[in-house]
């Protein structure tokens, strides 16, 4: 384990964005984002939630897959280059972490995904495990250590310095050009500080909420539950949940007439939309609560179901702040029972 | 704003039916000259006129837009360019908001008597979109490459 | 609220209503949804608090559709968007038993979230009609502020107390403004339009099209939109440059205009904290200077200024060609 003074961080991440594009929260006139490292860039760490989820760096909310070129009677298809430079992702969460290993699932079983692939070859993830924890996460429900994010490299930061930890072969040969900068630090330096961590994640509203009786399981037995139809009152069909979602992973695909030429590209689409998966002969959920039931059903049944059991909720706990109608998750999973009470 | 030499503007001019390009055929048959940067669409009314048409025609590429309709009183319908002129004074005014230049819309009163001032019209505007440059806050990039 | 509820339980039982359209308690204390009640029983989950900033007219669209009659909380801001669903035929008068609820300004948790407040347990003090201070309890220690340094932004430019549309009142409202509404909107005109194009261009790149401003406003009832479909480029979903979304936001403003009537739900709901609501406001200035003071929803008859004209009507960019 390494750490290395905060009075420092400025020149770890000149360093790292002289090794690969940088990108790690940084705060813009009203919002804490991900964007790429400059050395202008208002760098928040303290924020714990961005408002957005880093999935884009991997997925972006929008991509172009190839352009089409008309040039009198000649026509020409340019497919859009795969991503080649190396990057690096600083700071993110044991949730959006878990995210990664969602999308990982959708994406890189095969037939792979090539564009999100080579994104995700290219890309180093750097953890940050959470010290002060808020009251929309629930990541334990899912069995997170928001402690132990799982990056390349794992990272803490403290009063004084920022701890690294790396975790994978990437994240040691990245550890080993910064040695100049890291200091060795003794493994038990942090003991005290994760067992802070983790009381004050017990000290949340959410830290009872399990997911027992989900899974697979569930698929039958909670699709015909009347208790669908109140959850989805309130629900006004807007996309919001599905945008800051670190999982959420539906797309569409779409053509852009530019006058001389069409540009195909991929967007984020959400399930919550009344033309999702439009067909010809019309749309396979006519109704809102149809669609709400799609979004959870699919988090906490489907997609465990096919996925040896991993759920494609992580409990980032974004949807939770930003729903229009304080719906949510949660709400949707203690409907069902889910809670747990000492 | 400096230009490129070869750059040539692309106006859009929305012409009501009755009036407007009845006033343009006049300017022709007139002999009297627009530019050919000016293309005009044939509207049957211009309160026919969506704002949307005059969004797409900048996303497009567009350079500027014009409106032209009856002058106010002399509608074919009675009213429709009374309401197509309240719609337009907001929507120049929500664009200037934005942001956008003025004078790359605009609104021209032209009568099926007036070739001459739909020619000066047509020539000031474009002058006006000459001396704007290129419209690069409205446009889509995707339609520029 | 134990006056409102009684009340709403009497509505119930004595088969004046067939269901109440009002809030219901959350898992926690700042999250109430909005929720249709049925029964007397159902009526124990009820809440009305500061925290019940939603806009329920909207949801009348499809309650007056719906058999019987429903009763509706509204608070006098709503009742401006009751009143212009009324004139746009979407809702039904008849089928709706509307109860203008006091208000004295709604919380915001991005407010005590930007205050430093995290990991929030409890909230205590945010009942509807009394009480100054909030008192949060945090796991990361016991916190106050002031009800009033917690408002939403729109309650700081409030409407006033009067329910311009209502059945029966209950409970007193408070006007809360404390600031002028086009104060923003002036700052930005008097900027020059390179300042104010950057300006734009950093809000609104933000954007991430979810919608959520178009699908809570209620002058976005259209049954259709334009954005949903592919027939039209700029469809949702797309969020491919910069122009994209200025696209989007220049035509939701520009189709409600007139009939906004500055409830500010688009700027509460925006995950990205974009303030839509400049857009409306800069569309309300010009109309009122333009065609005279008017008030979208004062009354469900008063015409919107769009769909009518005088003769003398000044022309498009008078005052603004160099």
């Amino acid at each position: 384990m390494f750490k290395i003074a905060r009075e420092a961080l400025p020149a770890l991440f000149a360093k790292m964005a002289e090794i690969a594009d940088l990108f790690l929260p940084v705060k813009n006139n009203i919002n804490t984002e991900y964007a790429r490292f400059t050395p202008e860039s208002a760098v928040d760490l303290e924020t714990l939630k961005t408002a957005k989820s880093p999935k884009d760096l991997f997925f972006p909310q929008s991509e172009t897959l190839y352009t089409c070129h008309r040039d009198g009677k000649k026509l020409s298809v340019v497919p859009e280059k795969l991503a080649e430079a190396p990057f690096i992702v600083f700071g993110m969460r044991a949730c959006d972490i878990q995210g990664v290993a969602v999308l990982d699932r959708v994406f890189l079983s095969e037939p792979q995904d090539s564009f999100y692939a080579a994104r995700r070859q290219n890309g180093l993830l750097i953890g940050m495990a959470c010290t002060e924890p808020e009251e929309s996460c629930f990541c334990g429900t899912f069995g997170i250590d928001h402690t132990a994010p799982g990056g390349d490299v794992d990272t803490m930061l403290t009063k004084t310095h920022l701890y690294w930890m790396p975790c994978t072969e990437k994240g040691q040969v990245l550890t080993e050009k910064l040695a100049d900068l890291l200091q060795e630090a003794k493994e038990d330096e942090l003991d005290k500080e994760k067992e802070k961590a983790k009381a004050l994640m017990e000290a949340m509203p959410y830290k009872d909420v399990s997911v027992e009786g989900w899974g697979a399981a569930a698929a039958d037995k909670n699709f015909d539950s009347p208790l669908w139809e109140s959850l989805a009152k309130p629900c006004l069909a807007c996309g919001t949940c599905t945008f800051v979602c670190p999982t959420c992973q539906c797309y569409d695909i779409k053509d852009y007439e530019t006058g001389h030429g069409v540009k195909r590209y991929r967007c984020w689409d959400s399930c919550m939309y009344s033309d999702f998966t439009m067909m010809a002969h019309g749309n396979n959920r006519t109704t809102q609560m149809q669609r709400f039931r799609q979004r959870f059903m699919h988090k906490l049944a489907y997609f465990p179901a096919n996925n040896d059991g991993m759920f494609s909720c992580v409990g980032c706990g974004r949807c939770v702040e930003k729903c229009p109608s304080a719906l949510n998750i949660v709400k949707v999973i203690k409907a069902f029972g889910g809670e747990q009470h000492a | 704003m400096s230009i490129e030499t070869n750059w040539k503007p692309k106006i859009v001019a929305f012409c009501c039916n009755w009036c407007s390009y009845a006033g343009a055929d006049l300017a022709g048959s007139s002999r009297l000259d627009y530019p050919a940067e000016v293309k005009i669409i044939r509207v049957p009314c211009s309160c026919r006129v969506n704002p949307m048409f005059i969004l797409r025609a900048f996303e497009k590429g567009a350079d500027g837009v014009i409106l032209c309709g009856c002058h106010p009183g002399d509608c074919h319908y009675s009213t429709g360019n009374y309401y197509a002129r309240r719609r337009m004074t907001l929507l120049w005014s929500l664009l200037d908001f934005i942001g956008v230049e003025k004078g790359r819309t605009r609104v021209e009163w032209v009568s099926a008597a007036e070739g001459v001032k739909f020619s000066t019209t047509m020539n000031e505007f474009v002058e006006k979109i000459y001396s704007l440059g290129e419209n690069v806050r409205l446009g889509d990039l995707r339609c520029k490459n | 609220m134990q006056e409102l509820v009684a009340r709403l339980k009497e509505l119930l039982s004595a088969g004046t209503v067939d269901r109440v359209l009002g809030w219901k308690r959350g898992d926690s204390d700042w999250n109430p949804e909005p929720a249709f009640f049925t029964s007397v029983e159902s009526l124990a989950d009820f809440v009305y608090d500061g925290f019940c900033g939603a806009n329920l007219s909207k949801y009348m669209i499809e309650a007056t559709a719906q058999e019987g009659r429903t009763a509706v909380l509204l608070k006098p801001c709503d009742t401006y968007s009751f009143n212009r669903l009324l004139a746009e035929h979407r809702v039904v008068r008849e089928k709706a038993y509307v109860i203008g609820v006091g208000c004295r300004g709604k919380l915001d948790m991005g407010k005590l979230r930007k205050l430093g407040m995290k990991g929030i347990q409890h909230i205590e003090g945010a009942d509807a009609f009394a009480g100054d201070t909030l008192t949060v309890d945090t796991a990361y220690g016991k916190k106050t502020c002031a009800y009033q340094d917690a408002l939403l932004d729109r309650c700081h430019v409030c409407k006033g107390k009067t329910h311009v549309v209502y059945d029966e009142v209950i409970g007193a409202s408070a006007d809360t403004t404390d600031m002028d509404r086009f104060a923003e909107v002036e700052r930005l005109a008097a900027m020059s339009p390179e300042e104010r194009f950057a300006f734009f261009q950093g809000e609104l790149s933000r954007c991430i099209r979810c919608n959520a401003c178009r699908n809570v406003c209620p002058a976005c009832s259209c049954r259709k939109c334009v954005f949903d479909g592919d027939s039209f480029d700029s469809a949702q979903k797309a969020n491919v440059d910069s122009f994209e979304e200025k696209m989007f936001h220049i035509i939701r403003a520009f189709h409600v205009a007139g009939r906004c009537t500055d409830c500010g739900e688009c700027s509460r709901v925006c995950p990205q904290g974009i303030p839509l609501h400049l857009f409306n406001r800069k569309l309300i200035g010009d109309i009122n200077a333009f065609y005279g003071e008017y008030t979208a929803g004062e009354t469900a008859e008063n015409k919107n200024p769009l769909v009518s004209f005088t003769t003398e009507d000044r022309e498009p960019g008078e005052g603004r060609n160099a």
